[in-house]
Parts: C-alpha cells; sequence; structure tokens
C-alpha cells in the first residue's frame, strides 16, 4: 500500500493560511480526532510546510506522508499521537 | 469539544499554540469563573490579564471610588474615572479588551456577613486586599467553602504570594496566625509602594489563576514566593500544613467568620 492510498479521517485546507495560524487550525483539528486518527492538511510551501509538521510531532503526533500538490502546496498527513 | 469562532481562535492564538494549554485549555479557561477581590494594585493587572485571557466569568469586588493617588499604580483605572466606582472603572477595561467575557461587580467590603454568598459563585478566589482582615477573612472562608485561592500582598518594595488549595495546601493562617494589631503594620497610604511592584505580583497571581484552572505546572501551594524589587532577589519559603491550624487544622477554632475589630473600609487615605 502506498502511502498516497491512506485514508484521512479529516481534511483542512490551509492554503494562504500563514504561520502560526495554520498550526492553530491543525491543532483544532487534531483535538477533534481521536488518537490513530489521521488528519489531512494542506500547507503552503516555505515557512508553513517547514514549520507546521516539525511542530505537530513535537506535539506527539506522527507525520505518516507529505507530498507536493500540483500548485506547489503541501499535503501533509499526520496520525494523532 | 467547544466550538471556537475564527475571531476566537486568532484572540487565543498563543495560548492554543501552548502544547500544555492547546483548545482544551483555552476552553477551560472560558468556562472558568474567577472571583477578584480589591480592584486596586493588584486587581488591576489580574483583571486585565483574566479579561484577555478570557476568562467567562469574572467577578470583581471593591467598595472604593477612584482616587488620583491611585493612578501610579492602578493602571485599570484612568484619570477620567477619579471619583467613580472602582468596580465599573475595571468592569469597563475588561470588557474593552474582551467583550465576550462576562464581568460582575460587587461594589461592596467583604464582611464576615456577605462573603460567603458571593464566592460560591466561582471555582477561584484572587486576594488582591490591601488589609489583613480581609485577608483572613478571604483565608477562612475560603477554606470553609474549600474554594482555592490566590494569596498576595505587596508594600514598599517587597511582594509576597502563596496559593491555598483548601484540604491539600496549607492556609494563610496555618503560618500567620491572626492579623497584626491595628497600626502595627503601616498600609500602602501611610508607607508608600513602588508602583510597578503591583504589577509584578499581580501578573504572578493572574499566572497562577491560568495554571489552576488549566492544570498546568506546579501551583505555589505550601510555598510563600517573595521579592524584594531593590535587589530583585525572589525567595521560595516551604510552608506546612498545620494540624493545630485554627480554620484548617484537626479540631479548628474558627468555625464561624468574624469581622476583624479594624474596619476593613477605614483603612483607606
Amino acid at each position: 500500500m502506498t502511502k498516497a492510498k491512506i485514508q484521512a479521517d479529516a481534511l483542512k485546507d490551509c492554503r494562504g493560511v500563514g504561520c502560526p495560524m495554520n498550526l492553530v487550525y491543525t491543532k483544532v483539528e487534531l483535538a477533534k480526532l481521536q488518537a490513530g486518527q489521521i488528519l489531512e492538511i494542506h500547507l503552503d510551501d516555505g515557512a508553513p510546510i517547514n514549520n507546521v509538521p516539525g511542530s505537530a510531532e513535537k506535539e506527539g503526533h506522527r507525520i505518516i506522508g507529505k507530498k507536493q500538490l500540483p500548485d506547489g502546496a503541501w499535503s501533509v498527513l499526520i496520525e494523532k499521537g | 469539544m467547544r466550538d471556537f469562532s475564527e475571531a476566537q481562535l486568532e484572540r487565543y492564538s498563543r495560548h492554543i499554540l501552548l502544547q500544555d494549554v492547546g483548545v482544551e485549555g483555552q476552553a477551560k479557561l472560558m468556562e472558568a469563573r474567577v472571583l477578584i477581590v480589591g480592584a486596586g494594585g493588584l486587581g488591576a493587572p489580574i483583571g486585565l490579564y483574566l479579561a484577555a485571557a478570557g476568562i467567562g466569568k469574572i467577578g470583581i469586588v471593591d467598595g472604593d471610588t477612584v482616587d488620583l493617588s491611585n493612578l501610579q499604580r492602578q493602571v485599570i483605572h484612568f484619570e477620567k474615572d477619579i471619583d467613580t466606582p472602582k468596580v465599573a472603572s475595571a468592569r469597563e477595561k475588561m470588557l474593552a479588551i474582551n467583550p465576550e467575557i462576562e464581568v460582575v461587580t460587587y461594589q461592596k467590603c467583604l464582611r464576615a456577613d456577605n462573603i460567603r454568598e458571593i464566592i460560591r459563585d466561582y471555582d477561584f478566589v484572587v486576594d488582591g486586599t490591601d488589609n489583613f482582615p480581609t485577608k483572613f477573612l478571604v483565608n477562612d472562608a475560603c477554606v470553609m467553602e474549600g474554594i482555592p485561592f490566590s494569596h498576595g500582598g505587596i508594600l514598599r518594595f517587597d511582594g509576597q504570594t502563596m496559593t491555598v488549595v483548601p484540604g491539600k495546601s496549607p492556609c494563610y493562617r496555618c503560618t500567620f496566625r491572626q492579623p497584626p494589631p491595628p497600626d502595627a503594620v503601616p498600609t500602602c497610604s501611610q508607607a508608600g509602594v513602588l508602583g510597578a511592584i503591583a504589577g509584578m505580583l499581580g501578573t504572578i497571581q493572574a499566572a497562577e489563576v491560568l495554571k489552576f484552572v488549566t492544570g498546568v505546572g506546579d501551583l505555589l501551594t505550601g510555598t510563600l514566593l517573595t521579592f524584594d524589587a531593590k535587589t530583585m532577589d525572589f525567595k521560595k519559603i516551604k510552608l506546612h500544613k498545620q494540624k493545630n491550624c485554627p480554620v484548617c487544622g484537626e479540631a479548628p477554632t474558627i468555625t464561624e467568620l468574624y469581622d476583624e475589630e479594624q474596619a476593613v473600609c477605614n483603612l483607606h487615605n
């Protein structure tokens, strides 16, 4: 099974949302999930993709997938810790 | 989980970003009820920070009106507020910072016959009074009602604070048995106080409230924190629960509240 086929339990599009509000939205969405469930989040290239996944990992969540979208933004799969 | 509006997420983003607080912690703050006793030097920063933090219901007790001599340290009151009730002046500023909260005012002095019914509506009490009779009254009433509180006091260049969780940690009376005789200790109006230390101590008390509500970190329970702003020395003194404490000990002798001989409202000016 490839990472692209992992089914996310929730999706949050944070394209166009700067730091740190993209992390705030990510935390809000993760708070709604149970441990082990997966959030797919869309982040802009640059500071957002460079910061948000690391911050989520520091809080005990797991990054299980990351791919660039056609528009240059990123899709990140986060498993709630 | 509580639904946050977009504006709330932005307003409280710096709390939500904290790993130890997060959306859950902010939701707890928004559901908390905190009573501030005194809208003076300590009550000013406490009121401003608790309002800013989004504490859902904040009560504020003070029987006084704003005086020109208050403005050197009581930063919640402005020159235009002189001669108006302190609680109304404080409420106006707190709602100007955060219109989403509820601020309940009690324009009166706390006494033995009214304190219990007032504090009963709150989860936590913050003592920002300027006199010993009220500090002991707040302690005794909070112990009897089982409501946690923060004690705070400032004079000249010195500040001290401790947090009391009745039943678990030593109370104010475990260490300080009774108020000093009237006139043995000068009040701020007689001895003076460095303005900024009101902010130093009041913000420590406000931080204790936020920690208590969110459950983050270790409270100043069993610990008297003191500072001397002249040297900026901070000290922590360990305190212990006393079995023979007259209010929270094994055989309490204070089982009913009483007003000390020094009239609470006669201390100003």
